[in-house]
């Protein structure tokens, strides 16, 4: 089997200051992988290298392409970047403020990811797109009111139908289930571990909740000062950590 | 089935002065197909690290663990998933789930996990939870508001809805009354008789006795435990 994504010695640097440095990895068709760390431990910048969001001063972000084949996604063009973000690429950011547009109402918000990939028929997009809010449990007698009116929970949940409708292999979650509080946490895990699993998605899940990357990754890295101190199986890592600063992590968690 | 060669753990703990305790040292042991293996010593003998370490849950620093054609100990992650997922099964001592999941899909995801389309996994789910005596009026709720007991048996179900080949069991007759222990044991005779390896703890002897055809004496592999001098570096039959 192949790596859908190939990450090799992926670095960046602010000034003097490192981002995140020699990063490695492959992941694999349907493989979920949580990145975990404190603030400021480079994180949230791989992520952002790999989806295309900064470029990275070296390294390759490799992406097993659908037409070509794999493909050095920091080197292609950006309009070849930017079709993939919008078609095999999904990115869920911790605001969902950041990744909806809160002008247009909840199915346009899902319409308008359809439309972007060349779907023009209105009556199709509307079936789609009231489909994908049931799907993420927003009832569908809300499919014309902005997302301003939703909670911050439907908030997220809408922002998961928007990435999803195009049936992306690949999803980027920037601490998908952070600022929502515990019960609304509990539902969206749910329901992703579910779209998962039924989609065959692959996803890379940057989050500092622990339980978070027990419940949806099944391999784990654990990164201090923009490098990746430990990485392994989801549960041993978190169970049997072997690096200082994982055994200090996973023993800092408060217990409930 | 499953083979074990000179394995051996430690842990090193590195934010309390760097101490490095040497929990299993050096045991060897196989077990076969419809076999049951028991892993016995008093508390604190290494007996849940080791069946850990055989999961693949705890890290294993020499050896090799073979469970069917992976080794455990250098086997990448993508492979430790497919093998638990298709060939290793684990009964824990807790239920750990995600919060408001109904019981009936908690026992049916290892199902769904592998393919099986969702209402052949619940019928298999049904089953389960009708044999180990679980309120059909609970099935819809999330397990974990249950008491122990019941957690206990939902994690029973969850363990036997697929036929692994091989199968680790923590403590599976613990905290239950004498009718579901009675269908718990039964569930694992039933498991021997498909053939499939299995490694169990058990406190409760006469349980031990009934499924298990050897016992393996942790303590003996623990430096510093080793409790009396005949059980060094050697397992011992019983005499069931």
């Amino acid at each position: 089997m192949r790596p859908l994504l190939s990450v090799q010695g992926v670095s960046k640097r602010y000034g003097a200051h490192i981002g995140c440095a020699d990063v490695s990895f492959d992941l694999y068709p349907g493989e979920v992988m949580g990145i975990v760390g404190e603030s400021g431990s480079g994180k949230s910048t791989l992520l952002n290298c790999m989806a295309g969001h900064i470029a990275p001063d070296a390294g390759k972000v490799i992406f097993d392409t659908r037409a070509d084949g794999p493909k050095d996604t920091v080197t292609m063009s950006e309009a070849q970047r930017r079709m993939l973000s919008r078609t095999d690429w999904a990115f869920v950011h911790q605001h969902a403020r950041d990744g909806l547009r809160m002008g247009v109402s909840a199915g346009g918000n899902v319409g308008e990811r359809l439309m972007a990939v060349g779907e023009r028929h209105y009556g199709d997009i509307r079936g789609k797109a009231t489909d994908w809010l049931e799907r993420v449990e927003i009832d569908a007698t809300r499919v014309d009111d902005r997302p301003t009116t939703f909670s911050g929970g439907m908030q997220q949940r809408l922002q998961i139908a928007r990435n999803l409708v195009t049936g992306p292999r690949l999803v980027f979650m920037d601490e998908p289930t952070g600022g929502l509080d515990v019960s609304v946490q509990a539902r969206l895990l749910d329901l992703l571990r579910g779209l998962v699993r039924d989609m065959g998605l692959s996803a890379i899940i940057v989050t500092h909740d622990l339980a978070v990357v027990r419940l949806l990754a099944d391999r784990l890295m654990v990164m201090k000062s923009g490098r990746v101190v430990e990485a392994g199986l989801t549960d041993q890592v978190l169970d049997d950590p072997q690096h200082a600063y994982s055994q200090l992590l996973v023993s800092s968690v408060l217990q409930v | 089935m499953i083979q074990l060669k000179d394995v051996s753990k430690t842990f090193t703990l590195h934010n309390q002065g760097s101490a490095v305790i040497e929990v299993i040292n050096d045991v060897s042991f196989d077990v076969a197909p419809g076999e049951c293996v028991a892993l016995t010593g008093a508390s604190g003998a290494g007996k849940s690290t080791l069946m850990r370490m055989i999961y693949g849950n705890y890290l294993t620093q020499a050896g090799t663990i073979r469970i069917g054609d992976v080794d455990i100990v250098r086997a990448e992650p993508r492979e430790i998933i497919a093998l638990r997922r298709e060939f290793l099964g684990y009964v824990s001592q807790f239920l750990r789930v995600v919060p408001r999941v109904p019981t009936l899909d908690v026992v049916a995801d290892p199902l769904r996990a592998l393919g099986v389309p969702a209402d052949q996994a619940q019928e298999r789910a049904r089953t389960l939870l009708a044999q180990l005596n679980i309120p059909e009026r609970l099935w819809s709720l999330s397990p974990t508001t249950f008491s122990g007991g019941e957690q206990q048996r939902v994690n029973i179900a969850r363990g036997f809805a697929h036929a692994y080949p091989t199968m680790l069991l923590d403590e599976p007759t613990a905290s239950l009354d004498a009718a579901n222990r009675e269908v718990v044991l039964s569930l694992i005779e039933e498991a021997k008789g498909r053939g499939a390896a299995i490694i169990g703890i058990f406190h409760d002897e006469a349980a031990r006795a009934r499924v298990c055809d050897r016992e393996i004496d942790v303590s003996a592999f623990t430096p510093g435990l080793s409790s009396s001098s005949e059980a060094v570096g050697q397992t011992q039959e019983t005499a069931a």
